[in-house]
């Protein structure tokens, strides 16, 4: 008995010493340290001469040579960057050091659909009395809302996920099947595939929250809304969402997608072998292929995203992050200069030979940025497609203010689609439910 | 439990007497405290408290938009009330059902196959069966996803090999009897271990005295070695059913490769998991893992009474 029961209870205890590890043993409510007023170039010059410390928590790769640049310019000031995890894990450590007071980083990367979260939780200082408000032309306009709302700006846009179409050409080539240029050519293209090669699918997807919303974005939709803590979700009668559902649904029906997840095994392999023919993502993809997909080097080429609407010249964001500086950071005036610096100073240029998709128009449009050849595409000069889909993102597309959870519960409801008698729609609206539930929960008015 | 005061005096009590008697009773209920002491508040650390603040936090909720404020015995109201939750504690209800009857007939008989003494390379057989629970769950799982892949696994293999198509051991449907495969695989060994160290001890006379009465090997089996060993199994009992209950580990890493068969509230243990990780709930999550706590020891208990009922 006496065994039994203390076996039960350690059970018990190891559940609750992971609740313990959470949750921290206060809470931050004081705005300690934080004023209002605003921080001038000359402030942030003396405070560089100064010198001191921060910790960026980032994983991005490029930063490390931004942080070397940032130390060798102004050798007073040591920068420590720490790769906290990537994206979810790192939000999770993020969210427990703000809870605990302590260890609270002074510069965080933050994806853009994270940012709003964030910005609520009141994590993020408010950069615009550094005079980041006066960058918003610098920017481009997807990246850019995701961090500015209203008169606040809560982070710098570090990179950008323009989407574009990624296609295998050897493969589409030896069926004969031209790029699609709509969404409806591609399930024309993704059906002649898979019925001349039955190994062979247009695209991968098993359910990816990024993914479709990204599209829904693309079709024009605008399923989220918020004013301050009021939002609205719908995932029903969204025109974006019925564009969207129209032609997915039947590339699920059909067994058109091939079942493999994203950043699996699998996938790699099924993008190598030719296996999976098209790939729409974010400009961010290239590196990616260069490192995972080698042996296909040669094979693939980018090309713009499909329409919905035939001649259409609209594109979508998938991905991208900012940086941030955090509220309960020590010193935010270094933060904020080291922030500038790689997002809006020379440390961009050092991100971009690193291979990184930039969020600066001045980039986007110089003739350098767009002569660059891609020897993985056979020489094609890719940028000129990731950038003209840059300017062609819609603006008035927002996140939920708690995407984060919303997209980690997004299997459980679409994902039935992609296994199940479940309709795309179907699995949309009861997303859409959880989503509610979770934001009234949470303390938001949702659909009230 | 807290209250712990060692001696320092060396003082006699005084001799004699009714009263000298309960002071040195007290006195030496309080020696006790000391031995029991270290024991104690290592108790009370690691084992007491983590249960005391979950407890503490099940009465708050912590929302992004307000703040924390005390609601009293709402998180236990809406976990009573909770679908996902009781779905979770279904399903593992229903993997306990099935699996553990199924791991410890397994284990038993290779058990008995072993103490018959008439199997050769004994010693080979006991490692080989057991070698598995000396692999990490998580490596054990992840080895289990790649032969379960229907495109590149051996599943897959299968399939090109010989012109079938197996049915998906990831599809929803399936998951579960494929975890139970997965635990199965990786418990038999250990189970196994203990069945045959508590047959080892029993007397061999026994067995003479069983067959002199002109008992048959599987009578022998029903009527003097099960008998003999009931305790060893309904402690292999107890633990399986705390460890299917807390099942957490072949479905947190299965998720990557089915994302859609695997929920996020697939098992208890996963629910608070996810709810406190990705969604910020850790009011809520304590007070699913104190509930989910509370379940585990009665359905342990039940079977804690029951195996002990028959052997009286």
């Amino acid at each position: 008995m006496r065994t039994m029961t203390r076996r039960a209870m350690r059970g018990v205890g190891l559940l609750c010493a992971a609740a313990l590890s959470l949750t921290a043993c206060g809470s931050s409510d004081g705005d300690a340290g934080s004023s209002d007023k605003t921080v001038s170039g000359g402030d942030l010059r003396a405070a560089l001469k100064e010198g001191g410390s921060i910790t960026v928590w980032a994983w991005e790769p490029t930063l490390k040579q931004v942080v070397s640049d940032f130390e060798k310019e102004y050798p007073k000031v040591k920068v420590k960057l720490v790769n906290a995890g990537t994206g979810n894990d790192q939000y999770t450590a993020l969210q427990n050091a703000v809870q605990a007071g302590s260890g609270v980083p002074d510069v965080a990367q933050v994806e853009y659909y994270a940012v709003g979260q964030f910005a609520l939780g009141k994590s993020l200082e408010d950069l615009s009395r550094y005079g980041a408000g006066e960058f918003k032309a610098d920017y481009s306009p997807g990246p850019w809302n995701a961090v500015a709302v209203d008169d606040a700006v809560y982070a710098l846009p570090m990179d950008s996920g323009p989407m574009a179409l990624f296609y295998n050409k050897k493969v589409l080539d030896k069926h004969q099947i031209a790029v699609p240029t709509t969404w409806d050519e591609y399930l024309e293209a993704a059906r002649a595939l898979h019925a001349a090669d039955p190994k062979a699918y247009i695209a991968n997807d098993t359910g990816d929250a990024g993914f479709t919303t990204s599209m829904i974005w693309q079709a024009g939709g605008t399923p989220f809304k918020n004013r301050d803590t009021d939002v609205t979700v719908d995932l029903t009668a969204d025109k974006g969402v019925l564009a969207y559902t129209k032609v997915w649904q039947k590339l699920i029906d059909e067994k058109l997608l091939a079942p493999v997840t994203n950043w699996s095994d699998e996938w790699y392999k099924g993008l190598a072998d030719g296996t999976i023919a098209t790939l729409a993502t974010g400009a961010w993809m290239p590196a990616n292929f260069v490192s995972g997909v080698e042996s296909a080097s040669g094979d693939w080429r980018a090309a713009a995203l499909p329409q919905w609407e035939k001649g259409g010249e609209v594109s979508s964001e998938n991905g991208g992050s900012a940086l941030a500086v955090m509220k309960d950071g020590k010193s935010k005036d270094l933060a904020y200069a080291f922030n500038e610096y790689a997002n809006h100073s020379d440390g961009v240029q050092a991100r971009l030979k690193g291979g990184a998709f930039p969020a600066t128009t001045a980039d986007l449009s110089s003739p350098s940025f767009l002569d660059t050849t891609f020897p993985y595409f056979g020489g094609q000069k890719a940028n000129e497609i990731f950038a003209r889909s840059a300017s062609q993102v819609p603006e008035d597309w927002s996140y939920l203010p708690f995407q984060v959870y919303a997209n980690s519960i997004f299997n459980d409801s679409v994902g039935k689609a992609y296994v199940s008698d479940t309709t795309l729609a179907d699995g949309l609206k009861e997303w859409q439910k959880a989503s509610v539930a979770y934001g009234n929960d949470q303390g938001f008015n949702v659909n009230k | 439990m807290t209250a712990v005061t060692p001696i320092t005096t060396g003082r006699r009590p005084p001799a004699g007497g009714s009263r000298g008697r309960r002071v040195r009773r007290g006195r030496r209920g309080q020696v006790g405290w000391v031995f029991v002491g270290p024991f104690m508040a290592v108790f009370a650390l690691v084992f007491l408290a983590p249960i005391i603040y979950s407890l503490y936090l099940s009465f708050f909720r912590d929302q992004l938009v307000g703040g924390t404020s005390f609601v009293g015995l709402d998180n236990f109201q809406r976990a009573f009330e909770d679908e996902q939750f009781w779905a979770a504690v279904g399903r593992v209800a229903l993997f306990l059902v099935v699996q553990v009857p199924v791991m410890l007939g397994l284990a038993l008989l290779v058990a008995l196959a072993l103490d018959s003494g008439r199997i050769y390379g004994k010693s080979f057989f006991r490692i080989a069966v057991f070698l598995p629970y000396a692999v990490p769950a998580v490596v054990a799982t992840l080895m289990w996803g790649f032969i379960y892949g229907t495109r590149f696994g051996l599943v897959g293999n299968f399939n090109d090999a010989f012109g079938v198509s197996l049915p998906d051991p990831l599809s929803p449907s399936l998951v579960l009897a494929s975890i139970g495969n997965i635990v199965t695989w990786e418990f038999i060994g250990y189970n196994m271990l203990i069945f045959y160290s508590a047959l080892r001890v029993v007397p061999k006379s026994l067995y003479e005295a069983a067959e002199i009465d002109g008992a048959g090997q599987w009578r022998i089996i029903t009527a003097v070695k099960i008998p003999a060993i009931r305790g060893a199994l309904v402690i292999a009992t107890i633990f399986s059913v705390i460890g299917s209950f807390q099942l957490f580990n072949e479905p947190s890493i299965l998720q990557k490769l089915a994302p859609n068969a695997i929920t996020t509230y697939f098992t208890p243990n996963f629910y608070t998991y996810t709810l406190s990780f990705s969604g910020r709930q850790q009011n809520y999550a304590a007070t699913v893992s104190l509930v989910m706590g509370v379940v585990t020891m009665i359905i342990a208990y039940a079977v804690q009474l029951r195996g002990m009922r028959k052997e009286a």
